[in-house]
């Protein structure tokens, strides 16, 4: 049997530079490829390749063939006619591959009519099908909505069913649930195994998310400098892995299950920018078991098991990683001074309409009372999803004024009581690092001038000294401190960023998502900088994120945030091992973890649904709407109290409380 | 910050780091001279104003002086451009004309860009009250009309009073500037990192200078040049009414004003002045547009 798509020695050379440099790969029908690598390793390019959409000047050679028919030098019309009938994509970013202007359903029926001869109304028939099969409500009525109405997920879910139209034999995903939130990811992933059932085709997924492979994959390529440096069955590069790089890979990504209290070990260095290879092995500058030898040669991929390769010449002395041993279990008690409380806190954004004559149509409530504290010491996970204010929580602590309603207590003392030079002083305690440091570091002024800022504008004095120190504090050289921010690499660069916030030994740092916009193998190193300078410098950390599983490497109590309300807080131990609200179970259930075996073994409690619009919750409880427990175990006469009443914070067990009436203790990672 | 002070900063930036960074004021540079429009226009610029200054150096007469013995002659060996009417040296007037009209267009373009870059950069920054009354005034400026006002303010422009028409020039030209660096600093207000400023305690003020204005700068040099040949032509226009330098000095526009009337029988008295105008209009415009094509890496990618 002809592989569906087959794609030999593949070279791709972008303005000169070698981009992917003989990338080979086979899927059959019915098959799931996982591409996975670091950003910059030539995953996507090598994906436009096979769709010929990339940019002008860029030069292919090698073979891409297609169910037996080659495509690399075919011209554009003749791909035009491949594109999209025998091979699709889908894209990272739902938004921006949805045209605008246009109505969803037209725009499937677009994708329908290019390549089928079909009329105008067998098309639209068509497209509002397609949008049933991957699972949008009401889809005769959706399909006359406008892109902006639909929420991510949804758009993603168009776009697969647009993906899906022609019927193909492969199916491309670029980083298709990258952008989503971890319970829509669950559900679009459900959705992309019906697309596969349904049409039969193979799907290349790409993406740095190795617990998404782990689940859905069944061989995975692990790309490094544009090269394929391990391949094979999903168990077997998983459990067996034979090249350095996968093994760190592996170690390094943060895991929400037991081995999660393991601290991820770093990859050092950073990957080799293309054009800029170092001789023999790309790898062997971060590796571990580097020896003389990979430095003469590249090594080719040696066959170490049955249809199992690697790119390595010491692979048989590579071992998987460690389940290391478990870590610190935090402290059972918690520490006696208060570094910030927050009581009650409340902020809601009029929603206004007309441009002329601007009147009130409603309030969003992006925080509606919430309530917690962290002691010295300690850190503090905030996570929710997109819209769960919690960054708008966040903000409301930085600003250190009087907020709307409740209260904000910073170090003892309340912010609404503050004079503007109380305040000044309050703010060297409190310092934040943001989630991307190429943005939050001011790309005009030298990291010098940076990390002089603070100091100068809080009067410490001749800086040049304190900057040096802060840069050696974070693990860089304290020479580079005339460089620009452009000149680090991503991990660096939040380094610097740390860098500034500790400028002033502050007690209190706020962070931001401080790693979701870096490469897991680099995380893992800045997680491991948070976790040290915490234990050296007796910090406090309130820790704002989406990703469940940095926080429980680094967190000592969680706080999970649903629609502007804190729907259960306690130690991450118990909030982990048995979360007690629907929410968090359903939140934890739906993180994919990177071990294939316990993925394929794992039930999955999937939500329904949008998020309600924050606009105009649901009453009583704000989750009853999507709740599986509401939906499915509830009498009618139980329903009725979910209905009626907000739930309050139930304290169960020594540290944990939920905010259900029916909260109950369950194991679900 | 003036403009000026932020190039130098920039360029101080380069010399500072070693090895040298590859700086955005590098690149830019690299991206500008590899434009043969950037070449030309600076090329021609620079000659331009080597003309306008060290030409009376080697010509034998001032422009104050007055040939008695040739009255609206054609050039020669004498007078190189030949004479006016009144006996004076077409070459030194027309270049001090030259002279005073490039500096007044220079001055004119900074004062005006610095003053749109503070006023626009402030409103955007603080926005609610400070913008109120800053839109105010910009849209108060923008429906006057500039050429009426200057023309009546005209008797104020008597000799010597120069420095006070540049700066009634710039009043009358920052507007639309300011209202774009307004909106580009609403924008730049919600990064992060001037966010990230604002929580370490940095007064808002110093924020405006140090980190709005530098990244409003590419915007501004652009301006600053395209305002260039505007200034000049204002002047030239204003003059050429007699709104704007005032006698006994000159500029291109008086110049032009005056030759208009005998360039029909004794071109010599026009052409001069006209064509170095056009000339130098035409290289900072030059100028401008591959500055700004420079600043926009996305504007012209080799394709």
């Amino acid at each position: 049997m002809t592989p569906a798509l087959e794609v030999t020695d593949l070279r791709v050379t972008l303005g000169g530079a070698p981009v992917v440099r003989g990338l080979g790969y086979a899927v059959r029908k019915g098959e799931v490829l996982g591409l996975v690598g670091e950003s910059g390793c030539g995953k996507s390019v090598s994906a436009a390749a096979v769709m010929g959409l990339l940019p002008p000047g860029a030069r292919v050679t090698g073979s891409i063939r297609l169910g037996g028919r080659e495509l690399v030098g075919l011209r554009e019309r003749e791909l035009a006619a491949v594109r999209g009938s025998a091979v699709s994509m889908v894209f990272q970013d739902p938004l921006s591959a949805l045209t605008p202007v246009y109505r969803v359903g037209d725009q499937i029926a677009e994708a329908v009519r290019t390549h089928q001869k079909v009329t105008k109304e067998q098309a639209a028939v068509r497209a509002v099908d397609l949008l049933d099969l991957v699972g949008i409500p009401d889809p005769a009525r959706r399909a006359l909505a406008f892109p902006h109405e639909f929420s991510g997920g949804m758009r993603q879910r168009a776009l697969i069913a647009m993906a899906m139209a022609n019927d193909p034999d492969v199916i491309i995903c670029d980083e298709p649930t990258t952008a989503l939130d971890v319970t829509v990811q669950a559900q679009v992933l459900e959705v992309l195994k019906t697309a596969q059932r349904q049409t039969g085709a193979a799907i290349v997924m790409i993406t740095h998310d190795l617990g998404v492979v782990a689940g859905f994959a069944d061989r995975v390529l692990v790309m490094y400098a544009g090269r394929p440096v391990e391949s094979g069955d999903v168990d077997d590069v998983f459990y067996h892995a034979r090249m350095p790089y996968t093994a760190g890979l592996l170690g390094a990504v943060p895991r929400i299950d037991a081995a999660g209290r393991a601290a991820p070990a770093p990859i050092d260095g950073a990957p080799p920018a293309p054009g800029d290879l170092p001789p023999g092995c790309p790898f062997a500058p971060r590796c571990p078991l580097r020896v003389e030898a990979c430095d003469e040669r590249e090594p080719p991929l040696f066959e170490v098991g049955p249809g199992h390769r690697a790119a390595c010449i010491r692979w048989d002395e590579v071992s998987p990683p460690l389940p290391a041993p478990p870590g610190r279990t935090g402290p059972g008690v918690r520490g006696p001074r208060t570094v910030l409380a927050v009581d009650g806190l409340v902020r809601h954004y009029p929603l206004v309409k007309g441009a002329v004559f601007r009147r009130r149509v409603g309030t969003v409530h992006a925080v509606a009372g919430i309530s917690f504290d962290i002691r010295e010491g300690e850190t503090l996970g905030l996570v929710g999803e997109s819209g769960s204010g919690k960054t708008t929580a966040l903000t409301e602590i930085l600003e250190l004024t009087r907020p709307q309603q409740g209260r904000v207590v910073v170090l003892g003392r309340d912010t609404a009581a503050l004079t503007a030079a109380q305040r000044m002083e309050i703010r060297r305690d409190v310092q934040v690092v943001f989630q991307d440091p190429l943005a939050s570091l001011d790309p005009r002024m030298t990291v010098h001038d940076i990390l002089a800022e603070p100091l100068r504008t809080h009067r410490h004095g001749d800086p040049r000294r304190r900057v040096g120190e802060l840069l050696a504090l974070v693990g860089l050289d304290p020479a580079h401190a005339a460089r620009y921010p452009k000149d680090f690499s991503g991990g660096q660069r939040q380094r610097i960023a740390i860098a500034r916030a500790l400028a002033l030994q502050p007690r209190l740092l706020v962070l931001d998502e401080p790693v979701s916009a870096l490469d897991v193998s680099v995380q893992a190193g800045v997680l491991g900088l948070l976790g040290a300078l915490k234990t050296e410098l007796g910090l406090s950390y309130l820790l704002v994120a989406h990703d469940l599983a940095v926080v429980r490497h680094i967190a000592d109590r969680v706080a999970v945030m649903y629609l502007g309300r804190i729907a259960e807080i306690g130690r991450a131990d118990a909030v982990y091992t048995a979360p007690a609200h629907p929410y968090t179970q359903a939140l934890l259930s739906a993180i994919p973890l990177p071990d294939p075996a316990r993925e394929r073994a794992r039930e999955r409690i999937l939500l329904t649904g949008e998020r309600p619009d924050p606009a105009s919750p649901p009453s009583g409880c704000r989750f009853r709407t999507r709740c599986p427990t509401f939906r499915s175990v509830l009498t009618e006469t139980e329903r009725g109290l979910c209905a009626d009443t907000e739930p309050e914070m139930r304290p169960l067990g020594e540290d944990q409380s939920a905010a259900c009436h029916y909260a109950e203790r369950l194991a679900v990672v | 910050m003036t403009l000026s002070e932020e190039v130098a900063e920039e360029s101080a930036g380069d010399d500072a780091g070693r090895p040298p960074p590859p700086s955005r004021a590098r690149a830019v540079t690299g991206r500008f001279l590899s434009s043969r429009q950037g070449r030309a226009g600076a090329l021609v610029l620079t000659l331009v104003f080597l003309f306008a200054f060290a030409g009376p150096l080697v010509s034998p007469w001032s422009h104050t002086d007055k040939d008695f013995a040739a009255f609206l002659a054609p050039p020669s060996a004498a007078h190189w451009f030949g004479t006016l009417q009144t006996g004076a040296d077409v070459f030194a007037v027309t270049l001090r004309g030259l002279q005073r009209s490039l500096v007044v267009g220079l001055l004119a373009a900074v004062v005006c860009t610095a003053l749109a870059a503070l006023a626009g950069a402030f409103a955007g920054y603080f926005l609610g009250w400070t913008d109120r009354v800053i839109t105010w005034v910009t849209d108060l400026l923008l429906v006057l009309p500039a050429f009426l006002i200057l023309a009546v303010m005209s008797p104020l422009f008597g000799a010597g009073q120069w420095p006070l028409f540049v700066l009634m020039l710039a009043l009358f030209l920052w507007m639309v500037t300011a209202k774009m660096a307004r909106g580009m600093t609403i924008s730049l207000r919600e990064r992060e990192f001037v966010r990230a400023a604002r929580y370490l305690g940095v007064p808002p003020v110093r924020i405006v200078l140090s980190h709005v204005l530098p990244n409003l700068s590419s915007l501004l040099i652009v301006d600053a040049t395209l305002n260039v040949s505007a200034a000049i032509l204002t002047e030239t226009s204003l003059s050429y009414f007699g709104f704007g330098i005032q006698p006994p000095d000159v500029s291109l526009g008086t110049l032009i004003a005056d030759g208009s009337r005998t360039a029909v029988y004794a071109p010599w008295t026009f052409w001069f002045a006209a064509g170095l105008l056009v000339v130098t209009v035409l290289a900072v415009n030059l100028i401008g547009d591959a500055l700004r094509d420079a600043f926009d890496p996305t504007a012209r990618e080799p394709r």
